[in-house]
C-alpha cells in the first residue's frame, strides 16, 4: 500500500485553490472561505504528528477543511440562537417552532443536483490544474479564472503575448486530455 | 492564407478568449474546413471553455497566497 508524506512547504501552491473552491462552494463568502483555508493549513501543521500516511495529503487536508466548515456553521447557529432569545421567538405561543433549522443556510437546497455536479466539475478542473507546470497553471488561472487582460498578465509575469498564448494553449491541451474521459 | 496545424490550434485557443483577429479567425475557419482533427480540437476547446464557466472556478489572489505562505513559514 502506498504511503504518503506531508510537505507543508508546498501546501499553498498545491492545494490552496482546490481547498478554496471547496470552501467557497459551501460558505458562499470569499473572505470566510479564505480564512477557513488558512485555518485548515494551521490545523494540518498542528496535527501533522497524527498523520499516518494512509491518505493522500490533499484528501487529509480536505477532511480537516470539512470539519472547519461544520465548525463555521455551528458557530453561526450558536449566534443565531442568541438572537433568537432576544427576539423571544415563540414566546406566548404553543406552537413548536423549528426557527433555527428553518433558517440555516442550505447551499444545496435549490437545484441541488446541478450545484453538486458543478462543484464536482470545479474540483475536477482544479485537480487537473494541479498537474500542470506551475507557470502554465498560473497563466491559465490569471487569464481564464481571474479574467485578466493579456497585457496585464504579460507585465506582471514579464513574458510576451506570444509566450502567454503558447502557455495557455499547452495548459488547455493538457486539461482537455486530463478531463477527457469524464467530462467530454 | 495557408497556416500550420499548430498555428491553427493556437488561434483556436485565442478565439476562446475573444482575442483572435478577424484575419486569424478567417484563416482558422478555412483551415477547420479541411482539417478534421483541428475541427475536433476546436470543439473540445469550446467545450472546455463552457465547462470552466459552468464550474464557476475561484482562485485565491497571489498576494493572499504569499501571505498564507509567510504565516505557514512562521508555524513550521
Amino acid at each position: 500500500m502506498q504511503r504518503y508524506e506531508l510537505h507543508p512547504e508546498n501546501w499553498v501552491d498545491n492545494y490552496a485553490d482546490y481547498l478554496y473552491n471547496y470552501a467557497v462552494a459551501r460558505v458562499s463568502d470569499s473572505e470566510i472561505a479564505k480564512d477557513l483555508v488558512q485555518e485548515t493549513f494551521f490545523a494540518g501543521l498542528n496535527s501533522a504528528k497524527n498523520y499516518k500516511g494512509d491518505a493522500a495529503e490533499r484528501t487529509w487536508l480536505i477532511a480537516i477543511l470539512k470539519r472547519k466548515v461544520i465548525d463555521h456553521y455551528r458557530k453561526i447557529n450558536s449566534k443565531k440562537g442568541k438572537a433568537e432569545v432576544r427576539m423571544n421567538y415563540n414566546s406566548g405561543s404553543e406552537e413548536d417552532g423549528d426557527w433555527l433549522e428553518e433558517r440555516v443556510a442550505d447551499p444545496f437546497g435549490k437545484g441541488g443536483d446541478a450545484t453538486i455536479e458543478n462543484e464536482e466539475l470545479g474540483m475536477a478542473i482544479q485537480e487537473c490544474l494541479g498537474k500542470l507546470p506551475k507557470k502554465q497553471s498560473l497563466v491559465f488561472k490569471m487569464k481564464t479564472i481571474q479574467g485578466m487582460s493579456t497585457e496585464d498578465i504579460c507585465n506582471e509575469l514579464g513574458i510576451n503575448p506570444s509566450n502567454l498564448w503558447v502557455m495557455i494553449h499547452r495548459a488547455r491541451t493538457t486539461l482537455m486530455g486530463c478531463m477527457n474521459q469524464t467530462w467530454f | 492564407m495557408r497556416i500550420s496545424r499548430e498555428k491553427a490550434k493556437k488561434i483556436c485557443t485565442k478565439s476562446q478568449y475573444g482575442e483572435a483577429t478577424w484575419w486569424e479567425l478567417l484563416q482558422l475557419n478555412v483551415y477547420l474546413f479541411f482539417c478534421k482533427e483541428c475541427a475536433e480540437f476546436s470543439a473540445k476547446n469550446s467545450k472546455l471553455t463552457s465547462l470552466c464557466e459552468k464550474a464557476n472556478l475561484q482562485t485565491l489572489p497571489e498576494s493572499d497566497k504569499e501571505e498564507m505562505k509567510e504565516a505557514l513559514k512562521k508555524h513550521l
